[in-house]
């Protein structure tokens, strides 16, 4: 199988996400120029975080636009399997691949540390070598990663169990105290309707050996390889 | 036009003189305009002054600190020699280089601190790219008034929202840093940025405009009016005016620099660039005249062709403009396409201006008329150089003969404690690192809030730990001792996580040179530095000078800050700072050669941060340093940390022995129960800043492999007690005086900053 990491002007996460996939997962990966309209060839597509275009405008408002976003929604549209990393989230939001959208947090300021996440759906393309409830340690670096949406979006993603990951304490409990961000329900990563497409604000690839403090990241992206391998 | 208006000739030939008031606003001495005359054989053109102002100012020219600066070994190798690039490459071995480089943008962010701050990342992030190499780390050096004010709270938000702001987009990670709180810094912020890039040895790019006939071409954003006289204005004391400044402070664009960095280093790799060189200070000016000076050649540009951001700007502007993001590069003749091609790639302009000449001139056209001609090498090395006057200040003598055995002791330690852990120098800087990204790039082993960042260094067994240091107040306190101190602290910190010392970037905050004591107060801590600096093998190799850090009212503590680079060979023998497991012994490293040594010494209280936070007072002599007993201490520890004997390694300074506990017991949830015998006031053991001091924690079962390493190195290991339960618990000659649970040290010492900060309702 073939990972795409795609690059915008000012994705900043590209490489460490490449290196995941190649030196960690050990598994073919490309990367993807924006401008490009052909995407096939690929298994899976990362949309890196970063700040693309500066995300001067909204997160994500511009780099929509980018050609190689129809491409990717094409892919998608195919079955194509395609994870946003905080950015990418960012992106997908916008782009409508993802419902909802994620606004400047509570605090209003940036905000890099590790977060303890609660694992909510083990059944998904990108989850399933985890367990629901159990508890990863992944590291979030955002100044939008609040998600939000209007309550009967928020009613289905809950009734149709497509929240990925919450927000929680180290033993798992979601409470308020664990929510960085302000995010509703403490959601970090969700899922679309179809269950190949996700979006989440931590970011697994910089939690993917014991060198940088965590390796629980790479559950996340071992889930997507053990699915189409 | 704003041409038309311009006080002075527009083109080189019949030039009327420029009218003193004129020079002098741009920072020209009358001598100094007279040399210009001297060097054209005429007089210059509204553009030429301007040019020479900016250029023979300090904060480019050098003109103060040069005859000092010579102090630095490799400095002065460099400037008689191959010249400063190749002297800034630190081998790491494996073929990897590092550069690092660490700049002041003070000034700019006392009166706009967001931009002022978010610009001093880009410039010294372009510094580093230039050379060819990646950009992986930058770290801070802050320094504030106290927090109680609100133009100082003010000041703190937005140098760090300027700081996150620039670095989080651009994605390098900021792993580390220092902030420190005191009154002289009220109105004149420090703010110190560095940045440190690796590259393979053979990717060195150089600042060279080799070649006459090649094309010079301008890269990056577009020219504005942002910025004219930067660097003029960096060259003079702060005031009331300032603030009428702003308009000299730069916008950053993270964006554009982003784009810049990873065009910058595809475009090296074509091998069509034979030159490059960014635009910080003196923009156009300092890039051509610089590049064509080292080269021996010159340089002919229209500034018609520079692509600008607003209509109407003159020669004069256009010379003289520091927007930021653009850089001048150097191209093989007939490869300027090609070259173009990539920054168009990334959405960037590069345009050709001009051509390197082999006359020695820089020519500077408007067009068909030709506004400046002015010798390359008079711009970038006549600068005057200046043999200043220093005399020792008049309140040393009276402060450092302070007599402290009035001192009482405190009537609760555990009070005082608690009162030094959330004094903002020494609290958590959380508040601070968690609005920076440390992380991006996957390479940050060890995380901001330990004694010094690691970072591996990818397809090697290797890391490299990055640290900065400089306490202010030894330095006003004795400059000599304070700059030493700074690099011992700094090779002690990096020593704490396995890496030995390579080398030292500098960034030297100091009031206004042309005052003898100020001028004294450089020279010494100068000296201090290069001495250090040498002893611990660890070459300046780069480095700036502010000075001018002061108000009408008060001048900054002479700061001269350092950033020092450690090399670990093996990234899996590393160490941190905080306790790990119960029950393990705790034991203190000191260069002591006995036990029959006092732990402590009563005059090693002066300046400390005991002394000032609890008892008001900035007094005193800074603590001694015998440059062979710390390096004896680094050398046990760096022992005990590749032989895997200890589980935790802590430098003990600010606030002295039982803050240092503290901080190992906070960060590792664990308490500890320790016994110290001394034989001065319980105050002093407890909270005295004795250097050369290092606190480590290991099983009991190492205690006997320890005791024959240190000895070995002479240092005599002082078992303290043990790592135990939930509380700190410290007695002195058998008298329990702290007793407090690690939670309520951890509350004091985490929150501090943050509820100051949300107090002030900002």
């Amino acid at each position: 199988m073939k990972f795409g990491v795609v690059i915008f002007p000012g994705s900043n996460c590209d490489r460490d996400a490449y290196y995941a996939v190649r030196d960690v997962l050990r598994q073919p990966v490309e990367y993807i120029w924006h401008q490009t309209t052909d995407v096939s060839g690929f298994d899976c597509i990362i949309l890196p975080g970063g700040f693309s275009y500066g995300d001067y405008l909204r997160t994500g408002a511009v780099a929509k636009f980018s050609p190689v976003m129809s491409a990717i929604q094409e892919f998608a549209d195919n079955g194509g399997r395609v994870l946003g990393i905080c950015n990418g989230f960012q992106i997908l939001c916008e782009a409508g691949m993802l419902p909802g959208a994620l606004i400047t947090n509570v605090g209003l300021r940036f905000i890099c540390k590790y977060v303890h996440l609660r694992v909510e759906n083990d059944s998904t393309e990108f989850t399933h070598v985890c367990e629901s409830g159990q508890v990863l340690r992944i590291p979030i670096a955002h100044h939008g990663g609040n998600y939000y949406c209007d309550p009967n979006t928020l009613k289905r993603l809950e009734s149709d169990n497509r929240v990925l990951l919450r927000y929680c304490d180290p033993a798992g409990k979601v409470n308020e105290a664990a929510n960085p961000n302000g995010s509703l329900n403490n959601i970090a990563g969700i899922i679309n309707d179809r269950g190949n497409v996700a979006g989440m604000m931590p970011h697994p690839e910089r939690a993917v050996e014991s060198l940088l403090g965590s390796e629980d990241g790479t559950l996340i992206l071992q889930s997507i390889v053990e699915r189409l391998s | 036009m704003a041409g038309v208006s311009e006080p002075g000739s527009r083109t080189v030939e019949n030039t009327a003189p420029i009218a003193p008031e004129v020079y002098r606003e741009m920072g020209l001495s009358d001598e100094e305009y007279a040399k210009v005359c001297e060097v054209l054989g005429r007089h210059p053109t509204y553009t030429e002054v301007g040019m020479f102002a900016v250029m023979w100012s300090e904060h480019c020219g050098y003109k103060f600190s040069r005859p000092i600066l010579r102090l630095f070994k490799k400095y002065r190798e460099a400037i008689d020699g191959a010249g400063l690039e190749n002297a800034g490459v630190i081998d790491i071995g494996g073929g990897y280089g590092i550069v690092m480089k660490m700049e002041s943008h003070n000034h700019p962010s006392a009166v706009e601190p967001f931009q002022g701050a978010a610009t001093g990342v880009g410039g010294i992030l372009r510094d580093i790219f230039t050379m060819g190499a990646r950009p992986i780390a930058c770290l801070d050096s802050l320094r504030f008034g106290p927090l109680d004010d609100a133009r100082n709270r003010y000041l703190f938000e937005h140098v760090v929202g300027g700081i996150a702001f620039y670095g989080n987009c651009v994605g390098v990670p900021t792993v580390a840093g220092e902030v420190y709180f005191e009154d002289c810094y009220s109105g004149n912020c420090l703010v110190n940025v560095m940045s440190v890039g690796i590259m393979k040895h053979e990717d060195i790019a150089f600042a060279r405009a080799e070649g006459p006939g090649n094309p010079v071409m301008l890269v990056g954003s577009r020219t504005g009016r942002d910025g004219i006289h930067g660097a003029t204005f960096a060259s003079v004391e702060l005031s009331e005016e300032s603030e009428s400044r702003r308009s000299n402070v730069q916008m950053g664009d993270p964006f554009t620099e982003k784009l810049l960095i990873e065009a910058t280093l595809e475009a090296l790799k074509t091998g069509h660039i034979v030159g490059i060189q960014d635009m910080g200070a003196a923009g156009i000016t300092c890039s051509t005249c610089e590049t064509s000076a080292k080269a021996g050649t010159g340089m002919k540009i229209d500034c018609r062709k520079v692509p600008l951001r607003e209509t109407g700007m003159s020669p004069y502007e256009i010379m003289l403009s520091e927007s930021q993001e653009r850089m001048l590069a150097i191209v093989k003749k007939g490869k300027d396409d090609e070259v173009a091609k990539v920054f168009k790639k990334w959405g960037l302009q590069a345009v050709v201006i001009g051509e390197v000449t082999d006359d020695g001139f820089v020519r500077v056209y408007d067009g068909d008329d030709l506004v400046a001609k002015v010798p390359a090498k008079s711009l970038a090395d006549d600068a005057p150089t200046y043999y200043l006057e220093t005399e020792e200040p008049r309140y040393l003598a009276e402060v450092q003969n302070y007599d402290l055995s009035h001192i009482r002791e405190p009537e609760d330690y555990n009070e005082a404690l608690l009162t030094l852990l959330a004094s903002p120098s020494i609290a958590s800087k959380e508040w601070v690192y968690e609005q920076y990204d440390h992380m991006v790039q996957t390479n940050t082993v060890v995380l901001p809030g330990s004694d010094a960042a690691v970072l591996r260094i990818r397809e090697t067994p290797k890391g490299i730990a990055i640290v900065t240091d400089c306490n202010g107040r030894y330095c006003y306190l004795d400059p000599f001792v304070g700059a030493q101190i700074a690099v011992a602290e700094a090779a002690r910190n990096l020593a704490c996580s396995g890496a030995r010392p390579v080398g030292v970037t500098d960034c030297l905050n100091f009031g206004n040179p042309e005052k003898p004591e100020a001028f004294w107060q450089f020279k010494r801590a100068v000296e201090g530095l290069a001495e250090a600096c040498e002893f611990f093998d660890a070459p300046v190799v780069s480095g700036n000078v502010s000075f001018y850090n002061e108000t009408p009212e008060m001048s900054i503590y002479p700061t001269p800050v350092i950033g020092m680079l450690g090399v670990l060979d093996d990234i899996e023998k590393r160490c941190t700072s905080e306790f790990k497991n119960e029950g393990e012994i705790i034991v203190m490293l000191s260069g002591s050669r006995g036990d029959d040594e006092p732990v402590c010494e009563l005059e090693s209280l002066g300046g400390s941060e005991y002394l000032k936070t609890i008892h008001g007072i900035v007094a005193g002599r800074p603590p001694k340093l015998d440059l062979d007993r710390e390096k004896r201490v680094h050398q046990t520890v760096l022992e005990l940390i590749a032989k895997g004997l200890i589980s935790s390694a802590h430098d003990c300074s600010d606030g002295g022995l039982a803050v240092a506990l503290a901080e190992s017991c906070i960060l590792g949830g664990i308490g500890a129960e320790v016994q110290l015998l001394a034989n001065c006031a319980p105050a002093s053991a407890l909270f005295a800043e004795t250097q050369s001091r290092i606190i480590v924690s290991l099983p009991t079962s190492g205690l006997k492999a320890l005791r024959e390493i240190a000895e070995s190195h002479q240092v005599e290991p002082n078992v303290l007690g043990r790592t135990k339960s939930d509380r700190l618990v410290m007695s002195v000659n058998d008298v329990e005086l702290l007793n407090v649970p690690v939670s309520e040290l951890h509350a004091a010492w985490r929150g501090s900053i943050a509820s100051k900060m949300k107090e002030s309702g900002l």
